[in-house]
């Protein structure tokens, strides 16, 4: 067969293309043609497709997420924003921390081992690429219906290749959620969190500069799985009886990526790049025209040096392959033998596959013949932008008409008490050990609070005590009912857990799961849920410095609940005034921060007790998730409290029962005057958390709170080995650790 | 003078780091030893922390054991040299037989992460002097390979040895034969255990217990009494 060659190209203007098969439209196949002036190679065509495709282009979403830098607040600790591989902020004393929340959805669906496996390692070399030794990570994820068949195919899959990956690493798995409902079934979300962190003056970017520098492809050989993985697989939705996709997921290695995520911090040590960037998405395609796009010159590659794990690969397939464990560096000369050296060093292929030039042009050889000549940005920056028709689903207002708060409601006290049971067994409120414990949460000897925690939290500075943390949160229920509140009330969970904990929030990063595109309805609640989410930061001060939109969730014609996962970075200067969640005293006293109102829509009470979905979710009140935000700070920096808990699904009983098993003591509780004792325990207003305060601090504390204008009721004591609501119930720690501790190896193991 | 303990990367080594501030937090200092190296730096004891060394393909701990530094180290530990293996480095104890058994996937075949309880066996070794015979102590265990499993003479000789140093107390986590947790050879300078005292030596941290931190104190007082 004739080599598809750039000369080749120019002499055979008619020949047929598989441009369709490659997921390109019409009129970007021949604004490609417009842009080249000629019919593409066989390989710039490859290159173009995946480029192009909705994963890596963000063509429907791009015109959405213009907010996030538009309505950025201002903010003095953000050193490198959206764009790069990954947002970086300054939490202080020279420190920088980094940190992203990506997606790896379908993958996991074809192939949960591999798909969720990946999805660790893709994250972690982003995170790696920005300079930064990666600390830990944290998995959100979602499922379909606890008890169908598929989900004990899924869920074990992408729980085994998460640890499998993780813990192989030797990052520390500190949070994420576990998620279960129906409407994931053929679209499970797997989004995958990394943190790292670096001094400022180690802060590297993915440009290739400097007419000379050699372009060193290093890590894994190149073979052919994950070919198309981004455009074929990600950019589409499934189909029932199309045929499998699995070649297109890829397979990972994390001994490799082990390997290189040492070697790579050791050449960062040295200062031998001038800019980097990771393989994942769209391979060698994307390394190269997003490093020259970026850089001042052109690049040439001579893509017969790329090490392969597969000799019969074609150029086009080595352009496309998603083959993991792969980094691609910008060195000068002069550093180039010590590189090698090193990658030597940690068992590393290192090779030099081309250089930077003074041109404009990114050119691609096959064993001396010309295979690519294109403008790089065209590829990498300059894709097509989509303005896709969105609107307000028709069914919207008979979902929001089906009021959650006219459910039947406990008649009794007894009634009131099995609820309470039913609720906290769910499987969405049940405890999520039996997962968690198959990561490993201790490696690195830094995991200061880690799952169940609120937040995760990592010590950077051993002697100083600074520390990081990280929550994650996100409730489709919510966003399926208004997805611009919804957006909000994931971004105001995830702050309020960073301060509960004793952080103080910085930034933002977010994952926005998504239905089609091309329906206007999945287009609308995509277009809320980004303004909701824009606007929340603008109003909080902690910008969006980067993230990952996954589209295309849907099996047919049904999509996923809009699923925007919100990641929110905060700074403590001192890692042992954090607050965890345990109650661990008796005899302290429990306060209620916030105001409760009747407001049930959306909520893990509707869900379990009724399986009902509809209404309004809960109100938000960014102002008074500040002023929480503080008083919680506050407390946790002065020692005013011992333990803290955010209220968020589940109302404050699920917080309750959470704390009080976390610590081992009991609680008696008081319904305040004026509320209902069932609003009191299962409403899920926002802006709300519960506190322990020993008896000395109470009067410090409620001040503080009276003084700032933050609502704070006595609520009742730590106490007993039960959970009691005066008049109406008790509850033992054993009855609730059985139903609550229960449920999923009952469901799993 | 405080003693230099030797702490070992492998390709795949994850908690080099953590037991080098172990024994820091110890008060000994920390050599990095490289697996290429056989040069063990004149050290007075060998850590050979956890991890995934060579991605545990083949079987965990199999190749690290031809390592360069490993010669060194089993001529080392034949002549007294103190040497721990935890995890992944009791995994390679038992590959080049300074320790019996041998470590199969966990009996539910599941990677488990908890506070795991032990019980003392044998408080006389280089490396538990500082514990009560029979403490029960806490400290993580993490895993997926940590089934302890020998014949049945060599479980009686462990037994009747004394050799079984610790047990899985209250839960075995993964089917580990006679609930052995960690055991010694016959002169106690060579312990090996899964669970990891490295992650429990600082109260901030982790499971908020210090209780692996008498591994580190027991060896340095030992050679601080030696020299």
């Amino acid at each position: 067969m004739t080599l598809d060659s750039v000369k080749h190209a120019t002499e055979t203007p008619d020949t047929e293309q598989p441009w369709a098969e490659l997921g390109l439209k019409q009129d970007e196949y021949d604004r490609i043609r417009e842009i080249l002036g000629r019919r593409p190679t066989g390989a710039e065509l490859a290159m173009y497709s995946v480029m192009w495709s909705e994963h890596c282009s963000y063509k429907s979403s791009k015109i959405h997420l213009r907010q996030f830098g538009e309505k950025a607040p201002a903010n003095d600790a953000l050193l490198v924003g959206i764009g790069e591989n990954a947002g970086v902020v300054d939490v202080g004393q020279g420190y920088a921390v980094t940190f992203k929340v990506e997606s790896h959805n379908h993958p996991s669906y074809i192939e949960p081992y591999q798909g969720a496996a990946t999805g660790v390692g893709g994250i972690v070399r982003d995170i790696l690429a920005m300079g930064a030794r990666p600390v830990a990570v944290m998995d959100p994820l979602r499922f379909g219906a606890p008890d169908h068949p598929d989900t004990k195919r899924v869920l074990p899959g992408v729980v085994a290749g998460v640890g499998g990956y993780g813990n192989c690493l030797g990052l520390p798995n500190i949070g994420g959620e576990v998620v279960f409902d129906a409407c994931y079934q053929g679209n499970p979300l797997v989004n995958a969190l990394c943190v790292g962190v670096m001094k400022h003056e180690d802060i590297h970017l993915a440009k290739a500069s400097g007419a000379g520098n050699k372009v060193i492809l290093y890590g894994a050989r190149t073979g052919g799985d994950g070919i198309g993985g981004v455009s074929v697989l990600a950019s589409e939705t499934f189909s029932d009886t199309g045929p499998t996709k699995r070649p297109a997921v890829q397979v990972g290695d994390p001994f490799q990526e082990k390997l290189l995520i040492e070697c790579t911090l050791e050449i960062f040590k040295e200062k031998l790049v001038a800019g980097i960037q990771d393989l994942g998405g769209a391979g060698l395609s994307c390394a190269t025209s997003e490093l020259a796009s970026a850089g001042s010159g052109g690049m040439r590659v001579e893509l017969d040096t790329v090490p392969l794990r597969d000799a019969t690969l074609s150029p086009e397939e080595i352009l496309m392959s998603e083959s993991q464990e792969r980094m691609c560096a910008i060195v000068e000369p002069r550093y180039v033998d010590r590189f090698l050296e090193i990658c030597e060093k940690w068992d590393v292929i290192a090779t030099v596959i081309g250089e930077v030039t003074d041109g404009d042009r990114l050119e691609i050889f096959w064993h001396g013949e010309q295979i690519v000549d294109v403008p790089p940005r065209t590829v990498a920056h300059e894709g097509p932008v989509y303005e896709r028709p969105y609107a307000r689903p028709a069914w919207q207002d008979a979902l929001q008409a089906d009021d959650a708060n006219k459910l039947p409601r406990p008649g009794s006290a007894e009634e009131l008490r099995a609820q309470v049971l039913t609720m906290v067994a769910h499987p969405n409120q049940a405890s999520k050990a039996w997962i968690t414990d198959q990561y490993d949460r201790f490696v690195q000897g830094n995991t200061v609070l880690a799952q169940p925690e609120d937040s995760g939290m990592i010590r950077i500075d051993e002697d100083t005590n600074l520390g990081v943390a990280v929550a994650t949160d996100g409730n489709g229920r919510y966003a399926k009912l208004d997805p611009y509140t919804g957006a909000q009330l994931a971004l105001a969970e995830a702050y309020r857990n960073v301060a509960t904990s004793g952080a103080k929030p910085l930034a933002v990063s977010d994952c926005l799961n998504f239905g089609s595109p091309e329906d206007p309805a999945a287009m609308w609640q995509f277009a809320e849920a980004c303004r909701g989410l824009a606007d929340g930061c603008l109003e909080l001060g902690t910008p969006v410095t980067g993230g990952n939109v996954s589209l295309y969730n849907q099996t047919g014609d049904v999509a996923i609940h809009p699923t925007p996962v919100v990641a929110v970075l905060g700074v403590i200067d001192d890692v042992t005034r954090r607050t965890p969640v345990a109650f661990k005293d008796q005899g302290q006293l429990l306060y209620l921060l916030g105001d409760t109102k009747e407001e049930l829509g959306g909520s893990a009470w509707s869900q379990a007790v009724h399986d009902h979905l509809g209404g309004l979710p809960p109100a938000v009140d960014l102002e008074r998730e500040k002023l929480l935000g503080e008083i919680l700070i506050s407390a946790s920096r002065d020692g005013m409290v011992d333990a803290a808990h955010d209220l968020s699904d589940g109302g404050l009983i699920q917080a309750v029962v959470e704390s009080c098993l976390r610590g081992g003591n009991g609680a008696r509780l008081v319904v305040p005057d004026g509320l209902d004792p069932f609003v009191f325990l299962f409403s899920e207003s926002a802006g709300r958390a519960v506190v322990s305060v020993p008896r000395s601090e109470e009067l410090r504390f409620t001040d503080m709170c009276g003084a700032r204008g933050l609502p704070a009721t006595r609520i009742g004591v730590v106490d007993g080995d039960a959970v009691e609501l005066q008049g109406e119930f008790g509850i033992t720690l054993d009855e609730l650790r059985t139903a609550h501790e229960g449920t999923i190896p009952a469901l799993l193991a | 003078m405080t003693a230099r303990i030797g702490v070992v990367t492998f390709p795949g080594t994850l908690d080099d780091r953590d037991t080098q501030r172990a024994v820091r937090v110890a008060g000994a200092e920390p050599v990095p030893l490289w697996h290429r190296d056989k040069d063990l730096h004149q050290v007075d004891a060998v850590v050979l922390p956890g991890g995934f060394s060579y991605g545990d393909y083949l079987r965990a701990g199999a190749i690290s054991r031809f390592s360069p530094v490993m010669e060194s180290i089993i001529a080392g530990a034949k002549d007294g040299l103190p040497v721990l293996g935890i995890c992944n480095g009791f995994q390679v104890l038992t590959e080049t037989h300074l320790l019996p058994g041998a470590m199969l996937r966990n009996n539910h075949l599941h990677f488990i992460c908890r506070d795991q309880k032990l019980r003392v066996e044998n408080n006389s070794t280089s490396w538990t002097a500082d514990y009560e015979q029979g403490q029960e102590i806490s400290i993580p265990l993490k895993n997926i390979d940590g089934r302890y499993v020998a014949d049945e003479r060599v479980l009686d000789e462990l037994e009747a040895e004394g050799r079984v140093v610790f047990r899985y107390a209250d839960w075995n986590p993964n089917g580990s034969l006679r609930d052995i947790a960690g055991i010694t050879n016959a002169a106690g300078n060579v312990v090996g255990l899964m669970p990891h005292p490295e992650h429990a030596v600082e109260s901030l941290i982790g499971t908020g217990r210090t209780d692996g931190l008498g591994f580190f104190t027991s060896i340095l007082k030992k050679l601080v009494h030696a020299s």
